[in-house]
């Protein structure tokens, strides 16, 4: 049994022009990292949502989300409690919109321990600071005397990271951890996040724009468009030989760090806007920013997402694009 | 827009010793310290830091939005002038540099569409003949991308990359010597920023302006500039060719934010034990 | 992204709030439109003169001849209602006009300028605070005398810091964006991007609180008619419409007083649900 899994997850709400997410597939075991890259409007981050059972206002859910077998379209109120209270938790973007500005960092790491667990004040204290010594702040036994605004930015999601861990969960749902923090601490909060799901065999779903940082933190990629899902590899698959066009281009769109003396090679963008809730297409999602688009083929209906290789690729052209030629994508004269 | 630079590499843009500190009560914090660099006719100069390195400090210095302490910006040769006053003083200023920001949804007032933008700037900087600011606005939309549906258009109406574009018109409309672009590609989608930086580097071509990028993301420095400093907590930390500072980064510093480029086959455990020999506890 | 976000926190309670809103909303406005086009025509809709007070006819019930009676001095009630909605149309409609264009001035100049200006300006404006509109107005009154022009200058005043902060604020908050930041680096003036495109971008939300200001105002110009120190009889006007029929209430013969009370009530409610439902819909266009 899969530690989390996603079967045909759509969601639609009213008054868009398509759904937010459209038949995902998705499977995340005990001890994997993976990550699910996708720009804005791209849905990811509601897919991650589903995980804990949070679906938006007013949608109308279909398909399946699975924690360890519970199905959580549908569940009740205990059985989502129990999800999200003991198997499953999720870290987000800005760790000071996640914490009570007045409260002290050692009330929020111990409340739910006390109020929900009916721990003793003495022992929800003990895990807590084991917890901050977990996520590497230095003076765990302060910082549980301190508020939010006396520590950075990077401190604190470290403690948002150590609020995730309070209950045990065996699933970490890690929506832009890092996005809004500076390079090297990005770095930082990344090797906690990493040395934690090792010593503790999580199960992590990292949800990112950034397909550099899903490529050095994760095992496995799901690339996410419109809604859908339009691939799927391993990491190392992903970058030798992208399948979809919009793979190859979300790779070509980002500069190289290191090149060649003089004028780096030109970038090769992908035309267009990422497609908003208002807009729909009858076929490919794609498209109309594709390269690649046949009339008449790709405009028809929805590619299925199909084994080619070991990816999982849903794009029309697949075949003759990379099975026939390798890396084709990637170049401008192709 | 006709082409200010002269064919031999001209000096557009001289920083000498900037400094600028902000004291709160007691405390006082040293923003930027003893910051010079050169900016030539066409060139491109990075400047890389992390929050609180000081480069957005330096970006408001250069438009005149801050007064340094000391040190002096001098721009075509002519010193920018610390206080303006009159039409005249303003203009001048605005013809030295123009930036573009960060957030493209509150970088353009939202009550305006794009066209009638581009139309108050060129009419406010001299161009009295309606028809010819007409063209002249459709030029300017074309040379970042845009049409006529986006410039009859207001803000909310187009994306992100869009109204990333539109203000990089606006600021062209002025006819600057320098651009300043302070973290203009960092909040556009992955897909929408290489466009826009396709667009950076056709614009300095074309017109001979002079790019300061100010930014976090080494690799997009390494695609538009030529040169790049490194700025951490005020001082400069190095600077020299972009492609020779990432290639051999010097400075311990450069070094650290190098390697924290996310890649396969990244270590970000070296990366935090080298951070805290570096820096102490912050 | 944001459509996703909204959806994610939009409250199902709050569709139904806002459906409720727009229908109280519609009403409320329709309202308003019948009491400004009576105020406008009041002499040509007024049955009779409500300045004439018919003595033989004095408390008389409602009728073919009075459609809501009359008071003690034989006032036509429904024509003193009518004619009595021009002065609390115009009283009220100076003292916003008057103090929402002098707090714009001021809470602009001071955001502006900050710095000092910004300190003393505020200073001044918490000492505006500290008195009661309605303390200025008596105040008014016993200094330069009874009726409409001395309190509504006085509480012209007096309203003008609330409009003053709120424009101060608003215009703070606008500043920090850097849209303004590109207007000063284009080079326009500090008195154009103000004025002329500042401004206009919380002008709407100042109008919604000018809208609900106008009903508190007319409630402060009614209560100072009422103590006999606004409009003096026999000018027709709803505050002294309710004084001249105390004596009628203690005889038990309300009407003539609540007849005026309720107009009041009614007008200043839907001012308030007008104004705050203008904010609420130029709150939710702008995130």
């Amino acid at each position: 049994m899969a530690l989390l899994e996603y079967e045909a997850l759509s969601i639609s709400l009213p008054g868009t022009a398509r759904p937010v997410l459209d038949g995902i597939d998705l499977t995340v075991r005990a001890g994997e990292v993976v990550a699910l890259v996708g720009e804005s409007g791209s849905g990811k981050s509601v897919t991650a949502r589903a995980a804990l059972g949070l679906f938006p206002a007013g949608a109308t859910v279909g398909g399946r989300v699975r924690v360890e077998g519970t199905d959580l379209v549908g569940a009740d109120a205990a059985e989502l409690r129990t999800v999200r209270t003991g198997t499953a938790s999720m870290i987000f973007q800005d760790p000071r919109a996640g914490i009570n500005p007045v409260r002290r960092i050692g009330d929020f790491l111990t409340e739910p321990l006390r109020l929900v667990h009916r721990w003793s004040r003495e022992r929800a204290n003990a895990r807590a600071l084991e917890l901050l010594a977990a996520v590497g702040l230095p003076d765990p036994v302060r910082h549980l005397r301190q508020f939010p605004h006396e520590l950075s930015g990077g401190m604190l999601q470290r403690v948002m990271i150590a609020g995730a861990l309070t209950v045990e969960p065996r699933l970490l749902l890690c929506d832009e951890p890092t996005t809004a923090l500076d390079v090297s601490t990005q770095a930082e909060i990344m090797a906690v996040l990493g040395r934690l799901q090792r010593e503790r065999d999580l199960g992590l779903l990292l949800i990112t724009h950034d397909i550099d940082l899903a490529a050095a933190a994760c095992d496995r990629i799901y690339v996410m468009y419109a809604g859908r899902i339009v691939e799927t590899a391993t990491t190392a698959e992903l970058f030798a030989a992208p399948r979809h066009p919009y793979t190859a281009g979300l790779l070509g769109s980002t500069p190289p760090l290191t090149a060649p003396e003089g004028p780096p090679a030109r970038l090769i963008p992908i035309p267009g806007a990422p497609m908003g809730l208002l807009d729909s297409a009858p076929g490919c999602a794609f498209a109309a920013r594709c390269r690649f688009a046949a009339p008449g083929l790709c405009d028809q209906s929805p590619p299925p997402l199909e084994l080619h290789g070991t990816a999982l690729v849903a794009c029309h052209r697949a075949d003759e694009l990379v099975d026939a030629q390798p890396n084709t994508l990637m170049r401008e004269d192709s | 827009m006709t082409t200010p630079g002269a064919p031999e590499a001209r000096t557009l843009l001289q920083v000498s010793g900037l400094r600028k500190t902000y004291r709160s009560g007691a405390s006082e914090l040293v923003a930027v310290d003893d910051l010079s660099f050169t900016l030539t006719a066409g060139g491109a100069l990075g400047i890389v830091g992390e929050s609180g390195s000081g480069k957005t400090t330096t970006a408001r210095m250069l438009i005149g939005l801050e007064r340094p302490d000391a040190g002096q910006i001098l721009v075509q040769g002519e010193p920018l002038a610390a206080t303006v006053r009159g039409k005249a003083a303003r203009l001048a200023r605005a013809k030295a540099v123009q930036i573009v920001f960060q957030d493209p949804y509150l970088s353009l007032d939202g009550r305006i569409s794009i066209g009638a933008t581009l139309d108050g700037v060129l009419r406010l900087h001299g161009h009295r003949d309606p028809a010819a600011r007409a063209a002249r606005s459709r030029e300017l939309l074309a040379q970042v991308g845009l049409g006529e549906r986006e410039s009859a258009s207001l803000p909310r109406k187009l994306s992100g990359g869009q109204r990333q574009r539109a203000a990089i018109a606006r600021a062209l409309a002025v006819e600057p010597a320098v651009l300043v672009l302070d973290e203009a590609v960092s909040a556009l989608d992955v897909s929408v920023q290489a466009q826009v930086l396709n667009l950076l580097t056709d614009i300095r071509r074309s017109t001979g302006i002079g790019l300061v990028f100010v930014s976090h993301d080494l690799a997009v420095v390494r695609y538009v500039c030529d040169e790049a400093l490194v700025l951490y907590r005020g001082r400069t930390m190095e600077h020299r060719p972009v492609a020779d500072l990432l290639n051999s980064p010097g400075h311990p510093y450069t070094q650290l934010l190098l390697a924290s480029v996310p890649r396969p086959g990244w270590d970000p455990d070296s990366i935090s034990s080298r951070r805290r020999e570096l820096a102490g506890p912050r | 992204m944001s459509a996703q976000i909204a959806g994610l926190t939009a409250a199902p309670g709050a569709r139904l709030r806002a459906l409720g809103g727009d229908w109280l909303q519609r009403l409320c406005l329709l309202f308003l439109v019948v009491f400004v086009l009576v105020a406008a025509f009041a002499p040509w809709l007024a049955p009779q003169d409500p300045t004439f007070g018919d003595l033989g006819a004095g408390l008389v019930g409602p009728g073919a001849g009075h459609l809501l009676g009359t008071d003690q001095g034989g006032h036509d009630t429904f024509s003193a209602l009518l004619e009595g909605s021009r002065t609390s149309l115009v009283g009220p409609l100076a003292v916003v006009l008057f103090s929402t264009a002098t707090g714009i001035a001021v809470g602009l100049f001071s955001a502006w300028r900050g710095g000092w200006t910004d300190t003393v300006l505020g200073r001044l404006l918490d000492v505006l605070f500290a008195f009661p509109a309605l303390l200025v107005a008596i105040l008014a009154v016993a200094v330069f005398g009874k009726g409409m022009t001395a309190p509504v200058i006085a509480m012209s005043i007096a309203y003008m810091p609330y409009t003053a902060r709120l424009v101060r604020g608003l215009a703070l908050q606008e500043q920090a964006r850097p849209y303004v930041a590109a207007y000063q680096v284009q080079g326009h003036s500090g008195l154009f991007i103000a004025v002329r495109r500042l401004l206009p971008n919380i002008g709407p939300t100042v109008l919604a609180q000018s809208t609900v200001n106008f009903g508190y105002a007319l409630l402060d110009l009614a209560a100072l008619s009422f103590l006999g120190l606004g409009v003096q009889p026999p000018t027709p006007d709803w505050g002294a419409m309710i004084n001249q029929s105390q004596d009628a209430v203690l005889q038990g013969q309300p009407l003539s007083a609540i007849v005026p009370a309720v107009a009041v009530v009614l007008v200043v409610v839907a001012f308030n649900v007008v104004g705050e439902n203008l904010g609420d819909r130029l709150a939710g266009r702008d995130s």
